[in-house]
């Protein structure tokens, strides 16, 4: 790090009063601007509304797509391929997929991948001259569709997260929050807003997931919306154990060992990372990709040049080296679990509050698990085109304006104080709620006991985000992202206690066998009291009549 | 984590204050911009890869700072590596179009028969 300079003593931005808010309207607000939030922008402003786009970093460059890039559950409309992708699928989640949505994330995800082409991605071109179109590079996918929003017309709020939801009682009615650098206030009202702020990865510095806490959840709860499958929120990337690159598909080509050099027998980056955690729980695990045979070796490079990122930079060929790994978290980024969705344009039940990408729960197309098959990324730009058509329709029958509502603030924890004198430590809860979730013995290796006991004290901890916010922008917003940490953990737990067998990715010590009377969905809802209950019924999410006639 | 803006390189267009999704950056009174919140940084590499004048180095260690050499570092060729291999910068063409995923998966799926797909056992996350 350079030498503090003299110039290093600006001083922290405070917020600004809400008098001197930069007051917009439109008619759909998004609010993220990853993959989902992008698309669901675009698709919002196809449909004719006024849209504007807020983004807690720099859009294009911020969430786990941009930093890494995705595989894509791409699959050609051929009858017997897309029924070989939608079984692989099902036993690995749990059977708590429904078909209907696979057919339709595949059919769109399709339409959307050569929309991709159209705009100019450049995707390689196979043996036989036709474009490759199962990969997408973060950072080149996130440039393009940063410059396709502008494209539309839609305006960016950079820097600027969303602290809150606006509504009256028409239901939600827009966002307020804060630019960062400036600490002015920002407040958009809007007929229908978006939440794609993708999931949470509690603070774990795996890539890209710094900004990733789980707000738009929290907001949604706070106006009443509920959650799906939020038991399934315990994925671990594998990473070099001094990097943040938790890109894991190489780590197939791996073997690992023990320090003294043994293999680690059964530990694999598929159904051997138990194994992985289990030993980093009580000494350092090793790997080399050793099985990566000399021919393939130059296709790994040019496939993800990012993987080899902090390889290169410290000096290690991790195909012929061995290097200490690590898991970190990553939450409901690469679980499945988030907000619960209510029909097939990705609305959540709240009037005019709609969710795509992480943030939603994916449930739908994958269950409990998302294994390899680039299922999120699939996922993130169908739901953000629907939730974007969704939100324009909406906002469209409203018929008045926007800026005609008078709506308030639903945001309360962290933000406003339930009383009390003191000032809230977000690092001690950001602490605090890491303790609980990020221990492998705890999260991904589960049990009524310690998921009381965790939940014990983070009901504590739940208490402490009631405090006052402090004074700089910085605090307040880091704040809110411990409260909503906070909020995600609970939900997490309360539901997996509720989850009473092994399923998905959610593996329970007391009850190591999947139970088939539990083959349902887990609903959860609320804030200060937490309640779960099983979902009713086959096809619950919308009657596959009704599914079958929505646009794929 | 990011550890050094380079004096001697960077043109000073404030590119890395505006695209790094954490702010770790402030802009300097003097042009060139100051690492201000190193804590908050995520190691995301986003700023090398679009810092014009490869003026920037993110060490590989997330957890903590480590102290680099700048002549060093020049020395060794990694500055601008990143945004070099990602095919960016004028003169460059993109390295998307030489992505060889597809190939990786034909062949790891040539390898796993079809049953074994369709079982319970999970592919590797990507
Ligand atoms: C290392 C890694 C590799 C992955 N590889 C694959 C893969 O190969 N295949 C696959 O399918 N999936 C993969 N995933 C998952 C995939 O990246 C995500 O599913 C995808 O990015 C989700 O898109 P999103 O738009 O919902 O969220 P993100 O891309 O995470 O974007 C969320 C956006 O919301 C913004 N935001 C957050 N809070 C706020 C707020 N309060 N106000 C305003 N904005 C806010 C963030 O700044 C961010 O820009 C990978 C994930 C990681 C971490
Ligand atoms: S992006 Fe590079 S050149 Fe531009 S201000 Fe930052 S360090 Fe300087
Ligand atoms: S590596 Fe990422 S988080 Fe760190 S300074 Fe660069 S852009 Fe910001």
């Amino acid at each position: 790090m350079p030498p503090p300079s003299a110039f290093d003593a600006s001083p922290a931005p405070r917020p600004g009063n809400e008098a001197d808010a930069l007051q917009l309207d439109a008619d759909v607000l998004v609010l993220g601007g990853g993959p989902a939030g992008t698309w669901a922008a675009i698709s919002a402003a196809a449909g004719g509304a006024r849209v504007i786009l807020a983004d807690k970093g720099w859009c294009g460059a911020s969430g786990a797509t941009a930093p890494s890039g995705t595989g894509v559950w791409y699959v050609p409309p051929q009858p017997e391929l897309r029924e070989e992708a939608r079984a692989s699928r099902e036993s690995l989640g749990g059977f708590l997929s429904e078909r209907l949505w696979m057919d339709r994330v595949l059919d769109r995800t399709y339409a959307n991948m050569a929309q991709i082409a159209e705009w100019g991605y450049p995707f390689p071109v196979d043996e036989e001259g036709k474009q490759a179109r199962r990969s997408l590079q973060g950072p080149e996918y996130m440039r393009l569709m940063r410059r396709q929003v502008i494209a539309a017309g839609v305006r960016i709020l950079d820097h600027s997260p969303a602290l809150e939801l606006l509504s009256d009682d028409h239901g939600v009615a827009g966002a307020a929050g804060i630019e960062r650098r400036s600490g002015r206030r920002w407040r958009v009202k809007a007929n229908a807003v978006v939440i794609a702020t993708g999931g949470c990865a509690f603070l774990s510095k795996a890539l890209g997931c710094d900004v990733l806490t789980g707000d738009g959840g929290l907001m949604a709860a706070e106006v009443g919306a509920d959650f799906s499958g939020m038991e399934f929120s315990n994925a671990y990337g594998i990473s070099p154990a001094f990097a943040s690159v938790t890109k894991t598909a190489f780590y197939r080509y791996a073997t690992f060992y023990h320090g003294d050099g043994r293999v680690l027998e059964g530990a694999g980056s598929a159904k051997g990372r138990s194994i992985i955690a289990r030993t980093l729980l009580s000494e350092p695990v090793f790997a080399q990709l050793d099985q990566a045979h000399e021919g393939l070796r130059e296709s790994l490079r040019k496939s993800q040049p990012n993987f080899f990122l902090p390889f290169d930079k410290a000096g290690i060929d991790p195909l012929t080296q061995r290097f200490p790994v690590t898991m970190r978290l990553e939450g409901t980024v690469r679980g499945t679990g988030g907000i619960r969705l209510a029909n097939a344009e990705c609305a959540t039940g709240v009037p005019g509050l709609y969710a795509a990408g992480d943030a939603a729960t994916r449930e739908l197309i994958c269950g409990g698990f998302t294994g390899g098959g680039s299922h999120n990324a699939a996922w993130a730009m169908s739901s953000g085109y629907w939730a974007g058509g969704g939100a324009a329709a909406h906002a469209r029958s409203l018929g008045a304006s926007a800026a005609t509502r008078t709506p308030k603030g639903a945001g309360r924890a962290a933000l406003r104080s339930a009383g009390g004198e003191r000032t809230l430590d977000h690092h001690a809860v950001v602490k605090a709620v890491q303790d609980e979730v990020f221990p492998y013995d705890r999260n991904l290796f589960r049990s009524t006991a310690k998921l009381n006991d965790s939940l014990g004290r983070l009901d504590q901890v739940w208490q402490q985000v009631q405090d006052h916010p402090a004074d700089t922008v910085r605090d307040l917003v880091r704040g809110r992202e411990a409260a909503a940490m906070t909020a995600t953990a609970r939900w997490m737990y309360t539901t997996a206690r509720e989850r009473r067998e092994t399923r998905g990715m959610h593996k329970h010590e007391d009850f190591h066998d999947q139970d088939p009377s539990q083959r349902r969905r887990l609903v959860t809802s609320g804030i200060d009291v937490i309640s779960v209950r099983a979902e009713s019924g086959s096809g619950p999410v919308q009657a596959p009549a009704q599914l079958a006639g929505a646009a794929p | 984590m990011i550890e050094l803006v380079s004096r001697d390189r960077c043109v000073s267009c404030d590119i890395c204050v505006k695209v790094c999704p954490t702010q770790v950056f402030d802009p300097g009174l003097d042009g060139v911009p100051v690492i201000a919140r190193q804590e908050d940084c995520q190691t995301c590499f986003m700023c090398e890869a679009y810092c014009p004048a490869d003026a920037l180095y993110v060490a590989p260690d997330a957890d903590h700072p480590v102290q680099v050499e700048e002549s060093a570092l020049i020395a060794a060729g990694k500055l601008g590596k990143y945004r070099a291999s990602l095919g960016w910068g004028t003169g460059r063409v993109s390295t998307a179009q030489q992505d060889d995923s597809y190939r990786i998966l034909a062949l790891s799926e040539r390898l796993a028969p079809k049953k074994a797909a369709a079982a319970s056992h999970p592919s590797a996350p990507a």
